[in-house]
């Protein structure tokens, strides 16, 4: 087939289109001027802003917290979930299970985050517990759906893999939860990571259902941004994406190394 | 080592007396609407390489599984040694299986997968390491104790998945599909080498297959599934000599039916009425027929002779024209087509060097001991 | 053969001692993930519909109680003032409507930009094509809401886009974006097309060359063959995509928060602003409701269309 040049313009754009916008905040985070049009010259200035705001980097370190948390927890739950709808056979409540599993990927932030919020209210009205809403509280709700985002992605890895392998170990004599630490476990380890982080980029992305189930001093970092955002651009919020962009190009840079050198072994 | 008694030679199955080593009673296994394995009545024997031969969705692995204790019978006992099986795990049972697919643990290496039912059950590490070595040098794998299964062919692989469930000496081995994988010559290398490790240590053998050719070299008796049921239990030349049915007659090796009714007059020779035949099939006497009652005659392509004139003082002379001819080296095989428009296969060796052997399009006349013939009622 | 272990007399001890009180591993992998969605994701929204039937008061909590301790025992009180008031107030038709416009919109633009990126990705060779994969997913791991927060940059009247068009002579006068629902349409169409590109391409790549060429063979010009073979071939992709944008995209808050203007009316920022602006819970829940069922029609269509492929496959 002949090759026009009209597709690859159409996807060069499409990615350009992608980029301008992440490429264009980081060269702005070394503006030395506010203003967005203005190039007032090279400065890291705005880097040093950012790393002496107390509201921000206390905010950072409040979602870094509920973040590992949460991703850890919902990994746990998740993974528990995955489990039971591939590996127990017939359950009760099984059709009930899937459908909790897979109905936070589609519902709309503000709907869970509004409902857990009264659920936490009513629960406090009723047996005063979670007293006041606050880091507890957003890690009930990220936690929840984490362990979403987890059971869908370890419940396909597990459906693709061979089950005579754990029939193999308890064959030979091991018990369950020997089978699913000694064989289980190591085999879905790639899921488990690739769930992990998705959860945890997920809690640190969360802005809406964080705004609902947050308490007087437990602001996330997006809550801060977006507050801050709100009021128009402002730069060392530009440092910060900057920051953001530089870690995961980071990561996830050597994550595809090491998979292509993995590959060509 | 002295060599314990063969069950192959002591036949324990043809003396009523004799205990069984495992007992199936009415086992029955459902899933949902589909019925896999239907009230299945078995005893198997100690030191048996009992072969479950059928096609695929019979039910054999299914059978086999519930041995294993993967699957929870519907209905019905299994007991294995005396002890009803209903209530243990399959980490409790004094079973081990190897795997159509092998299932190898890919994270581990081979030493760590064959020492993995030891360590479960205990042993010290030091004590299993020396057994696994001692197994893995039997099946001359010693170099390969640090690699990881990928990095194995498929018959150094199939030999792992047999060594790690042979380590813990089980009082029962289970094969799903043992050869399944391997190239016809590694195939048969291994079918020896379990007849040999049967002889040599009078583990009880139970082995799934679909090759009915591996299950006469392998077994001491088989067991022919179909839709769930055992249709036949037998040693492999009763069941080939003997089908109980045409099924197990067609699935085991080719065969001729020639469908008819039974003529009453028959006296010493069961006396056939056969319209595919043109004519009468002499048959050997049979108990229970009624006359005109429909039955089927069973007749092993071998067992007819071919020639170009009519064969004096025989019985059950067919004419017929030879429609195809394949040769296959050793034998031939002919498609001969009768007149009523049925065809028969032919299988004739070819011991030395004919003049002008029977060939295309030539008329030929059929024939063969009424003994050879067997009289199927289903 | 070597003895049993020495501790598992005891293992074996103590698990019939659980067994016998009713529990097991087994049952507690089931309960644990089982009673978590129960209680925090099940029930939540028992209570949204119960507060959905209440009577907004100035109390803590702000609303009335679903059943009521009177002189003749409990009784239970409801209303459905609330859904009476969002069929009332022209607002919250008007919210869902344009809510649903400017997703479905947003999913047509969506597909037009990224099937020719997921086409172009599908067509390119190793290792190119894993790299351009690893563009497209490599946006979502940064911080959506920077993301958007960019736009404003780019978009505001003195910002960027006006600054480089200016400078070039297209324009003379800044163009108004920001703050307008075109600026919605970018923010969702920028922020959902790695949903679109990643289904749309894993359908592509399973496209049999072959099938391309036996029709160029047989005679068809390019773009009848992309009409003919590749564009139906790929309608389960294309479907599979859509929704992705489509479902998340009418729940949308951030992005008309952050880029729309007074005017942009989406269902999910009149949630938001009749919760925490005007403190109304039990009209906020009755949203959510109605919220819910709108989204019900597409997903079910999903669910037909994911058996559908499945039937063809």
């Amino acid at each position: 087939m002949k090759r026009g040049i009209l597709l690859p313009t159409f996807a060069i754009a499409g990615f350009l289109f992608l980029y301008i916008p992440i490429v264009s905040l980081i060269i702005y985070s070394f503006n030395k001027s506010k203003l967005v049009t203005v190039w007032g010259g090279w400065s890291t200035k705005w880097y040093g802003e950012l790393l002496s705001d107390p509201q921000i980097m206390g905010a950072a370190w409040v979602s870094l917290k509920i973040g590992v948390i949460s991703a850890t927890l919902g990994t746990i739950l998740g993974t528990m979930a995955a489990m039971v709808l591939t590996r127990f056979g017939r359950v009760r409540l099984r059709g009930l299970l899937t459908g909790m599993v897979t109905a936070p990927l589609i519902m709309p932030d503000v709907i869970i985050g509004l409902s857990l919020l009264l659920l936490f209210v009513a629960m406090e009205a009723l047996i005063g517990w979670p007293a006041g809403r606050g880091v507890l509280t957003i890690v009930i709700a990220h936690t929840t759906f984490c362990m979403a985002y987890v059971a869908v992605v370890v419940q396909s890895r597990l459906v693709d893999m061979d089950d005579s392998i754990e029939e193999a170990a308890a064959d030979l004599g091991a018990r369950p939860l020997r089978v699913f630490f000694d064989i289980t476990l190591p085999m879905i380890a790639p899921a488990l990571i690739s769930g992990w982080l998705l959860s945890f980029t997920l809690s640190l992305d969360d802005l809406v259902i964080a705004s609902f189930v947050s308490g007087p001093g437990s602001s996330t970092l997006p809550m801060v941004i977006f507050s801050k955002v709100r009021l128009g651009v402002s730069p060392d919020i530009n440092a910060l994406a900057t920051l953001i962009v530089l870690a995961v190009a980071i990561g996830i840079g050597t994550s595809w190394f090491v998979m292509r050198r993995k590959e060509k072994k | 080592m002295a060599a314990p008694t063969l069950a192959a030679e002591a036949k324990p199955w043809a003396d009523p007396a004799a205990k069984p080593f495992i007992r199936i009673r009415n086992i029955t296994k459902n899933f949902g609407d589909f019925t896999a394995v239907d009230d299945v009545t078995l005893d198997i024997y100690k030191g048996e390489l009992f072969c479950l031969l059928g096609g695929s969705g019979c039910g054999k692995s299914t059978l086999l599984r519930m041995l294993a204790g993967f699957e929870t019978p519907s209905a019905g006992q299994i007991e294995i040694d005396g002890q009803d099986m209903a209530r243990i795990d399959p980490h409790h049972r004094p079973t081990n299986m190897m795997f159509q697919s092998y299932a190898l643990f890919p994270h581990m290496t081979v030493e760590k997968n064959v020492a993995y039912g030891l360590l479960r059950q205990g042993m010290p590490r030091g004590e299993a390491m020396e057994r696994v070595a001692d197994m893995l040098r039997m099946v001359k794998l010693e170099d390969f104790a640090t690699r990881k299964p990928h990095q194995l062919s498929g018959g150094q692989q199939q030999r792992v998945a047999l060594a790690r469930s042979r380590v813990k000496q089980p009082k029962l081995l289970l094969l799903d599909e043992p050869l399944g994988a391997l190239d016809k010559k590694l195939r048969e290398e291994t079918q020896f080498e379990l007849i040999r490790i049967q002889e040599t240590l009078g583990v009880t053998f139970i082995v799934v297959t679909h090759d009915q050719e591996e299950a006469m070299t392998l077994s001491t008796r088989i067991g022919v599934m179909d839709a769930g049921q055992i249709v036949q239990v037998g040693e492999p030349q009763e069941i080939y000599e003997r089908p109980g049915s045409r099924y197990v007659a067609d699935f085991i090796g080719s065969v001729n039916l020639f469908s008819g009714e039974v003529d009453a007059s028959g006296t010493d020779m069961l006396r056939i009425r056969s319209a595919e035949a043109d004519g009468d099939i002499l048959a050997p006497p049979m108990a229970g027929l009624k006359a005109r009652q429909g039955v089927w005659v069973a007749v092993r392509p071998e067992q007819i002779t071919l020639s170009r004139e009519a064969p004096q003082n025989a019985r059950n002379v067919l004419q017929g024209m030879v429609e195809e001819v394949a040769y296959l080296g050793n034998l031939s095989i002919y498609r001969v087509v009768l007149d009523s428009g049925k065809v028969v296969r032919v299988t004739k060796a070819n011991l030395s060097h004919e003049e002008s052997p029977i060939t295309w399009d030539e008329r030929v006349y059929l024939c063969w001991n009424p003994a050879a013939g067997v009289v199927l009622t289903k | 053969m070597s003895g049993p272990a020495p501790k598992s007399g005891l293992r074996k001890g103590t698990e019939r001692f659980l067994r016998a009180i009713g529990f097991s591993g087994r049952g507690l992998v089931i309960a644990v993930p089982t009673l978590w969605l129960l209680v925090f994701f099940l029930i939540p929204f028992l209570v949204v519909l119960k507060i959905s039937v209440a009577e907004p008061m100035i109390a803590r909590p702000p609303y009335s109680p679903l059943f009521v301790h009177g002189p003749d025992g409990w009784s239970l009180k409801y209303t459905f003032d609330n859904y009476a008031y969002l069929w009332q107030d022209s607002l919250y038709i008007k919210a869902y409507w344009s809510s649903v416009k400017i997703a479905f919109v947003s999913t047509v633009l969506t597909l037009m930009i990224g099937y020719p990126m997921a086409y172009y990705i599908a067509r390119s060779e190793e290792p190119k094509r894993s790299l351009l994969l690893l563009l497209v997913v490599l946006p979502f791991w940064t911080s959506f809401l920077l993301r958007v927060y960019a736009w404003i940059g780019i978009l505001k009247n003195k910002g960027l886009l006006n600054a480089v068009l200016m400078k070039i002579g297209i324009i003379d006068q800044p163009l108004v974006i920001m703050q307008t629902d075109i600026a919605v349409y970018i923010g969702i169409v920028y922020t959902y097309l790695p949903f679109m590109i990643l289904p749309l391409y894993a359908n592509l790549v399973k496209l049999d060359g072959s099938l391309l060429e036996a029709s160029a063979d047989l005679g068809a010009r390019p773009l009848t063959t992309f009409l003919k073979i590749t564009l139906p071939l790929s309608l389960p992709g294309i479907l599979a995509g859509s929704m992705l944008v489509f479902i998340p995209a009418i729940g949308e808050f951030v992005i008309p928060a952050l880029l729309g203007g007074p005017d942009t009316l989406m269902i999910g920022k009149v949630l938001w602003s009749e919760f925490f602006n005007n403190r109304d819970w039990p009209v906020a829940s009755a949203v959510a409701i109605a919220m819910l069922v709108l989204l019900v029609i597409p997903v079910m269509l999903l669910r037909l269309a994911n058996t559908k492929q499945e039937d063809l496959i």
